[in-house]
């Protein structure tokens, strides 16, 4: 008996958002997590007692589209919240801050011709990721498809190029591919500026600074959205996020299922073929449906899930060749106050750590031989200045990415490995904020690969798979795939692994959600 | 070259000091002789000047040690048009291209590998180190020759203006979509990937042995100030396989006589035309009056005037040196200061008294008339990379190694040898300071340190070295930062983008005045088509016929 139209794998917020369209639609819809909780890397979690934090702390370019449309604010998501500053370290005390959006972006601590540059180039991005904006959020059609929509499609992007006028139109198509390290010396001067304006390009990726191709891509998806490239804590925590996204899913009938670990997609064969029908979960449980929609990562949904044997050969290796090593860890600090920054009135910002674009270069060459960079370079964040449920009274959360980190560490993750790693990081830390570690209650360090342990991501990628130019588009995560459906019928996909990719936006979700719906 | 008067044409004296040319071009490497050939043969009175007392740029033969002949710079030759070699009849002028045949690599554990020509042979070679990837090759071949295939028919052509209105460009970009288009959909992705991928990414589809995979990805860094893991290397490596030798696609040869056969023989054919070429000129300025190139000074202060300057040189060189920052509409003075041209190698000429031998490889003068590829592994490749970004040259570098005179008796006294060595990576700025010559011999003392790991004995066979740094190579050929292409090969130097968004059919933002360099598409590489390109484009706004043939583009 089939009870559910589609299944979906995965409450990241993709999944979320994927299954709370359909149900709008009338669909009957069941979501499986593995995990006791909703919301992927943005679920929030005690890591000592008292103390909370998730993977991902911050918006920045969250679909306002799937916010009206998921009615997100009526669930309790306060978009509205303003955007902190983000902060350029400086060990002597003399920052840089970049605060506000649009025409009241300000620059703070640079020189005036820096000062100037910057709004030239603010500008100039601005308008570049305006005009690839609307394209996150449509499926990239096939370059063989002649449909008018798709025709459309590519219609309208080489209008708005052209709209652009001659002199920006080359520029952009000069600069689109650009490593960040050529982007920041045509245009600045102050070695921290450089660093903290390309470390957006470079994030969660494994790209440095003169890494050709996806860095200024990057960049523009993630100043796309309301923020224009600058962070938030929703009113509410990232939870808040989580929570209305679950709840608009419930209030839609889609029953959301946790601790339901799926063990393999049910593919059924008939003289027309094959076809997903189900899922059979960890505990042999067999659910039917109609489709399955995967929010799992690309490799994980096809070599783990649904299994080599039913995919054609070719595109079995283009999938077993996504790249989806993480590169990023997380650290968390309980903390038993205020942690006091040199030269900063209140950590309230999003602070880098990266003196200048040779720091970022010169860590990420460390990590392609295996090894983490003996000079760390870091974003870190106090998010319970901002929400004050994160931590006991007066004491607070440390949270920072760290890159680049390898997952797989030459030599493995040993207990002393980690123990290095995260002892380098408070004492990276502590070049800026002397007295923290008399503050540290507790320190958790996550790997990618407990990333991946804890989140079932495959390689700890916060992006499920490379943000680079050959995984872009039309082609992510691989051409046959990259329309949400995938070469066996009624399997589709829904998460960060297909386009626009990852970050808390909601693309994919939407995305696969209105392909599916037709 | 100098003033030779037996042939027909016409040389610059002091009595004609104030005739006008029609064109004026600047540097006499392949690129601005083929441009000045091409102008001559459609009835210009042509000029190259050019500030050595020796003519072909980075294409030159030089005897640098009595009765050694090196190919100071350029060592190999793949990408010369075979249609401006009929077309100009270099042959007649003394050119000739001798195929290279098998290439060694050699592995960090003393491990080797040897190409051959003859594929079944290449393919049990191959086996010895992976079936797989034996195998495996095929397909790499097959790829490579589709995706080159179609850059190909883009070499002889002039880039379109994506922004422009105008028909011809409209024209120019429905014939590239097109022939994409023809490619099919899947194709098209995968050359989507090629052309954005890493060398050694888009190496890891296909092989599983390091040593292989090196050695095809070192193709993707020469020249290049890019390491084999980063974005954008295999394009480059495609660059270096597109290629043909009489027919033979994908081929490598050596020129006889050294890579200055090539130059002298285009220099021949441009006398023939009644083309001058004056050496010992440098140029120290262009003019411009009136927002018009109207000729050049020379460094002894003479003023030459011509109707039209075509500069040979790299777009920086011509910018932020040739150029009065006043003349230059806003806005190009950063474009150039801007431009990618970036130094990352060096090479070592060196003298042999004999045949060194290199352990691990058969003595076979098969093996002798090819390469030595000196190339470690990927990790040892990236490394050296590393040690670039740093601003020091690689402590074990990329060493691309061709013995000519194992071929070419021409080139070296009897018995005696000539070894050239593509050195990578050696950068033009060092964080310690200015180049010395003490550092500059200390880069070839780690050359030889390290081919005497793989040749014992190899130091005592040295006759004499030619060590050219960055450094070197900019001070006397004058390319800047000594970049090999005259620009780096990304995407946002490429094709409409080369050199400047806007500027990439040749004409420059003054008028009458071009570029004919690797600066501009389709960029480095001994290959002729930039200078006939431009003159192409230079013949159309003259209202002249075109004397430019059509690449003769066969099928496979």
């Amino acid at each position: 008996m089939q009870q559910y139209d589609t299944i979906i794998i995965g409450a990241g917020h993709n999944g979320l958002v994927c299954a709370t369209y359909l149900a709008q639609e009338g669909q009957r819809v069941l979501v499986l997590e593995a995990s006791d909780t909703p919301g992927g890397l943005a679920a929030t979690r005690e890591f000592f007692p008292g103390f909370k934090a998730s993977v991902a702390h911050t918006v920045s370019h969250f679909s306002a589209k799937v916010a009206r449309d998921l009615k997100l604010a009526v669930h309790g998501f306060d978009s509205a919240t303003a955007p902190m500053p983000t902060v350029g370290l400086n060990s002597a005390g003399e920052h840089i801050v970049l605060s506000g959006t649009g025409a009241e972006a300000e620059i703070n601590g640079v020189s005036a011709e820096d000062a100037t540059s910057y709004r030239g180039y603010r500008q100039l991005l601005q308008r570049f990721a305006e005009l690839l904006e609307p394209f996150w959020l449509k499926t990239m059609p096939r370059v063989g498809d002649t449909r008018l929509s798709s025709l459309l499609t590519f219609a309208q992007l080489g209008l708005k190029l052209r709209l652009l006028g001659k002199q920006d139109m080359g520029e952009f198509m000069r600069v689109a591919t650009l490593p960040a390290r050529d982007l920041m010396d045509e245009n600045f001067d102050s070695e921290l500026l450089k660093a903290m304006l390309s470390w957006d390009g470079l994030i969660g990726s494994k790209m440095a600074p003169r890494s050709p191709n996806a860095t200024v891509l990057a960049l523009l998806y993630r100043m796309s959205g309301e923020l224009g490239g600058a962070h938030a804590i929703p009113v509410g925590g990232i939870e808040s996020l989580i929570g209305a996204l679950n709840s608009a899913a419930a209030s839609t009938g889609v029953e959301v299922k946790t601790g339901a670990r799926v063990g393999r997609i049910l593919i059924e064969g008939s003289e027309d073929g094959l076809r997903a029908t189900g899922v059979e979960l960890a505990n042999g449980e067999q659910i039917v449906a109609g489709r399955v929609v995967s929010s799992a990562d690309p490799q994980r949904t096809f070599l783990q899930l649904l299994g080599v044997e039913y995919l054609e050969i070719e595109f079995s290796n283009r999938i077993r060749r996504l790249r989806c090593e993480g590169y990023v860890a997380k650290l968390h600090l309980a903390l038993d106050g205020v942690p006091n920054f040199e030269g900063l009135a209140k950590p309230d910002g999003r602070m880098i750590i990266a003196a200048d674009m040779d720091a970022i270069e010169f860590a990420y060459d460390d990590a392609k031989y295996g090894n983490y960079s003996q000079q760390l370079v870091m974003e870190i964040l106090v998010p319970s200045l901002h929400q004050e449920s994160l931590a006991p009274a007066g004491k607070h959360v440390l949270s920072a990415h760290i890159m680049y980190v390898p997952h797989k560490l030459k030599g493995g993750w040993t207990e002393e490995a980690r123990a290095i790693l995260v002892q380098l990081a408070i004492d990276t830390v502590a070049i800026y904020a002397p007295a923290i570690r008399a503050q540290i209650l507790h320190s958790e360090l996550l790997t990618p690969l407990d990333l991946e342990q804890i989140h079932n991501v495959t390689g700890g990628h916060w992006h499920h798979t490379e943000f680079s130019a050959d995984q872009l588009l039309m082609m992510r995560p691989t051409y046959e795939a990259a329309q949400y459906s995938t070469p066996i019928p009624g399997l589709y996909l829904c998460g960060a692994g297909s386009h626009p990719g990852g970050g808390l936006m909601g693309g994919p979700g939407h995305n696969a959600a209105r392909q599916i719906l037709g | 070259m100098g003033l030779d008067t037996t042939q027909r044409g016409r040389y610059w004296d002091n009595d004609t000091a104030m005739k006008t040319y029609d064109a004026i071009i600047i540097g006499a490497g392949h690129n601005g002789l083929t441009n000045a050939a091409y102008l001559a043969k459609a009835g210009l009175d042509v000029l190259v000047v050019e500030k050595n007392d020796y003519i072909g740029g980075a294409s030159v033969s030089r005897e640098m040690q009595e009765g050694w002949i090196y190919s100071s710079c350029s060592y190999v030759c793949s990408m010369m048009r075979q249609t401006i070699h009929r077309d100009l009849n270099l042959t007649r002028h003394g050119l000739v291209l001798v195929p290279y045949l098998g290439t060694v690599s050699y592995g960090d554990r003393g491990e080797t590998l040897i190409s051959y020509t003859s594929e079944e042979v290449n393919y049990n070679a191959l086996r010895r180190h992976s079936p797989h990837d034996a195998d495996a090759m095929f397909r790499l071949h097959t790829d490579l020759a589709r995706y080159a295939q179609l850059i190909r028919k883009t070499l002889l052509r002039t880039p379109p203006d994506p922004t422009s209105f105008r028909p011809r460009d409209i024209k120019e970009l429905l014939w590239l979509a097109k022939e994409f288009w023809a490619l099919g959909e899947k194709e098209l992705y995968e050359y989507i990937r090629f052309f954005t991928m890493s060398a050694a990414d888009f190496l890891e589809d296909y092989f599983e042995t390091d040593l292989i995979k090196a050695a095809m990805a070192s193709a993707g860094i020469i020249g290049t100030a890019l390491g084999v893991q980063s974005p954008g290397s295999a394009y480059i490596l495609l660059h270096h396989v597109m290629g043909d030798v009489d027919g033979n696609i994908g081929a490598w040869g050596l020129a006889r006589g050294g890579m200055g056969a090539i130059s002298n023989s285009i220099a021949g054919a441009l006398k023939e035309l009644g083309g001058e070429v004056r050496t010992n000129a440098g140029v120290e300025q262009i003019l411009v009056k009136n927002r018009k190139a109207v000729g050049v000074v020379l460094e002894n202060g003479d003023e030459l005037t011509a109707g039209i300057v075509v500069s040979n040189l790299d777009a920086k060189r011509t910018f932020t040196q040739c150029m009065d920052k006043n003349d230059l509409p806003e806005g190009i003075y950063e474009k150039a200061k801007n431009f990618k041209i970036r130094g990352s190698s060096g090479k070592v000429n060196i003298a042999l008294s004999a045949m060194p031998k290199f352990t691990g490889v058969p003595d076979n003068r098969y093996v002798d008339r090819g390469g030595h590829n000196f190339v470690g592994s990927l990790e040892t490749m990236e490394r050296a990379y590393d040690c670039w970004k740093h601003g020091r040259w690689s402590d074990d570098p990329f060493i691309e190694a061709v013995i000519p005179s194992a071929w070419d008796p021409t080139v070296a006294p009897p018995g005696k040898h000539w070894m050239s060595n593509f050195v990578q990576y050696c950068p033009s700025k060092l964080a310690d300071g200015p180049w010395t010559p003490e550092k500059r011999d200390q880069f070839g003392q780690t050359v030889i340190d390290k081919i005497e790991r793989y040749s014992p004995g190899f130091k005592d066979l040295i006759v004499h070295m030619e060590i050219r740094t960055p450094h070197e190579i900019e001070a006397e050929i004058g390319l800047t930062e000594g970049n090999i292409f005259q620009g780096e090969l990304t995407i946002d130097q490429l094709l409409f983008n080369r050199p400047f968004p806007g500027y990439a059919q040749y004409r420059m933002p003054i008028k009458n005045m071009y570029m004919c360099g690797s600066s501009t598409h389709p960029g480095g590489g001994v290959s002729s088509a930039c200078g006939a390109n431009a003159a192409r484009e230079i013949l159309m706004d003259l209202k002249r016929g075109n004397t430019v043939p059509e690449d003769d583009c066969y099928d496979e």
